[in-house]
């Protein structure tokens, strides 16, 4: 079990008449880079919103890290790194006062903190512009130290919503290395979120959301040829559209 | 709750703060603005009014009249006129606001004993003004020696008709009508004394309520608030580190206004510092709550302010800070019991102007804290649920 770090069973989620999230039952193991598909509005955000403890599931059980999200919520983002579409940086803070004030809410201290900090300056190649105010910093930077930010206290699962919207193609590149030596030589686990299926031809396995339900989860190539006719994931992703509506 | 989180966040905020001069010129420029534009500007009592002079009785009684009036220092002797037209014309041009003519006949009817009478005109335009200027010299004709009496008439300047006779301002004859009146408290009748304190309260609304309304919902619109909530901080962590830099600046603000009022304005501080300091507490954490009640509003920063001065606006107009609660029609008395500006004003100038103590101020207290606790816990219970 200790391998688990992602248990869902049932997992239910409703806005009123709105059904966001409709009975996910999932299993995500520890250094997996697994990706959530589905276009804007399928329930992409409110699934990882739920398995941060952000959102309280309407019925269903989520386990992260072998605890329940319902009543272990602060214990579970004291090990869990969350990078939204929108980034979360302070823009009137400088690169480094962005690290350190992530850093402290995350309770780092001393020597590790500057240690942690330091590498996630060198990880995002921010050394010139340590003192740079974030807002002043081009997209893929931006996208850099948000992300240092959301893993600056080293968690075992890192979320990921949409991080590379808005981004230019080099810098979308950059970001996936980074992401494939963390999950390589850290073991951490990615959950991440996309609707650029180019990109989820690097994931471990995918799942595609389609108006809150979780359809074929597994290998992107084997859900490609699980699909008759399909080349790529993009086909795959066209098609189970055109089945939903 | 933990204090280093707390602090993260306090400390982020003051480097935010840094970053941004038109608020902290916000902060820091408009207690001065403020109190000078309100003490200087807003007072009722008018000094130095023009006046214009024609004596025709040339006597040393006459002259002791004029004397008289200006010593009052509501009035100052500009031109003197050679008679009464050109004293009317004077006052139609402007050049002159208030026109004193004393008949030849003053000092020979004052010498026997008659009823002497000479004649004030007052541009009566300025209601505001002329009333005090009015009142002063009701007041020298009053004590008018030896039974001298002075006649005030206004004109009214308003509609550009002509002048017109207006109120007259008797005062007794020779019978010893001897009204003294003596102002407690503030006995130059001086508007600063009053207003200055004032300002301390509508001071700490805008601060609490504003800044703290603005600096939540800026996390908001630009999205860090998600990102702040899916660390290990709790909402109460986030409140506290987020407001306690701006509790600090309002302690600050009232020091400042205190301390300027003090020195430009001459108010006395005759009470209690630590207790007015200690009650100060309820009233900010109380706007503090507003705060944080327009930010489970507001969607963005401009709704904010507005929503911030839609609840500002009563409180200066309806609390008592500008215009006395009592002359308010039964309606506008009662909102102002739903407002917390309302009793921290008495507190305010309770402990500041008439040194009264705990004894006579605990109901105001309680009402304040009453308020303190409801507004936060029912705007914290409103923000955690706007969180999710």
């Amino acid at each position: 079990m200790s391998d688990v770090v992602i248990d869902c069973e049932g997992l239910h989620k409703r806005f009123g008449s709105l059904v966001a999230v409709r009975d996910v039952t999932l299993t995500i193991r520890r250094g997996e880079l697994f990706g959530v598909l589905g276009p804007n509005g399928s329930g992409k955000t409110t699934l990882l919103r739920m398995l941060c403890g952000l959102l309280e599931p309407t019925s269903g059980t989520a386990f992260v890290l072998g605890r329940d999200v319902r009543d272990s919520a602060e214990w579970i983002r004291e090990r869990v790194g969350y990078m939204s579409q929108r980034f979360g940086l302070y823009e009137d803070l400088t690169v480094r006062e962005n690290l350190e004030f992530y850093a402290q809410v995350y309770g780092l201290t001393g020597a590790r903190r500057e240690e942690r900090i330091a590498a996630m300056v060198a990880m995002a190649g921010l050394e010139a512009r340590t003192d740079q105010l974030a807002g002043t910093l081009s997209g893929g930077w931006k996208q850099r130290l948000a992300l240092g930010c959301a893993i600056v206290h080293d968690p075992a699962l890192l979320l990921l919503d949409e991080p590379t919207a808005g981004v230019d193609p080099g810098s979308r590149r950059r970001f996936w290395s980074i992401i494939d030596e963390l999950v390589a030589t850290t073991s951490t686990t990615v959950l991440v979120t996309t609707h650029y299926m180019d990109e989820a031809e690097r994931f471990a396995r995918v799942a595609f959301i389609s108006f809150g339900d979780l359809i074929a989860v597994d290998a992107p190539e084997r859900v490609v040829a699980a699909h008759p006719g399909a080349r790529d994931l993009e086909d795959v992703f066209v098609m189970l559209q055109a089945e939903a509506t | 709750m933990k204090p280093s989180r707390v602090l993260a966040i306090a400390r982020k905020e003051v480097r935010q703060l840094r970053r941004d001069p038109p608020t902290i010129g916000m902060l820091l420029g408009v207690p001065i603005i403020q109190l000078l534009l309100f003490g200087y500007a807003i007072r009722t009592d008018v000094e130095n009014l023009p006046l214009a002079v024609h004596d025709a009785a040339r006597t040393e009684a006459s002259r002791e009249l004029a004397a008289r009036l200006e010593a009052t220092g509501s009035f100052v002797r500009v031109a003197d006129a050679s008679g009464h037209e050109q004293m009317h014309d004077w006052l139609r041009e402007g050049r002159v606001r208030a026109g004193l003519v004393i008949p030849s006949d003053y000092a020979r009817r004052l010498a026997r004993g008659e009823p002497a009478s000479a004649q004030l005109l007052i541009d009566a335009a300025d209601p505001l003004a002329s009333q005090s200027a009015i009142a002063a010299a009701g007041a020298v004709a009053m004590a008018g020696a030896g039974g001298g009496a002075g006649i005030g008439e206004g004109l009214g300047a308003g509609t550009g008709a002509g002048p017109g006779a207006g109120t007259g301002v008797a005062a007794g004859t020779g019978s010893g009508i001897d009204l003294r009146v003596r102002p407690l408290y503030n006995p130059g009748l001086r508007a600063p004394v009053y207003i200055v304190p004032g300002i301390i309260g509508v001071l700490i609304s805008i601060t609490m309520m504003l800044i703290t309304a603005l600096a939540l919902v800026r996390e908001r619109e630009r999205g860090t608030l998600e990102q702040l909530i899916v660390t290990p901080i709790t909402r109460g962590e986030l409140m506290v580190g987020k407001v306690a830099p701006y509790i600090l600046f309002g302690y600050v603000q009232i020091t400042a206004v205190l301390l300027l009022g003090h020195l430009v304005f001459d108010v006395p501080v005759r009470g209690s510092l630590p207790l007015f300091y200690a009650i100060s507490f309820a009233f900010v954490v109380a706007n503090l709550g507003l705060g944080l009640f327009i930010s489970t509003l507001a969607r963005n920063q401009q709704q904010a302010m507005m929503l911030g001065y839609f609840f500002l606006l009563p409180n200066i107009l309806l609390s008592g800070f500008m215009f006395p609660r009592e002359a308010m029609p039964e309606l506008a008395q009662w909102l102002g019991l739903l407002l917390p500006l309302t009793y921290y004003l008495d507190v305010l100038r309770g402990i500041i102007l008439r040194d009264a103590g705990l004894a006579s101020l605990w109901q105001e207290t309680g009402v304040l804290i009453g308020f303190s606790v409801l507004l936060l816990v029912f705007s914290a219970l409103r923000f955690r649920k706007s969180l999710e």
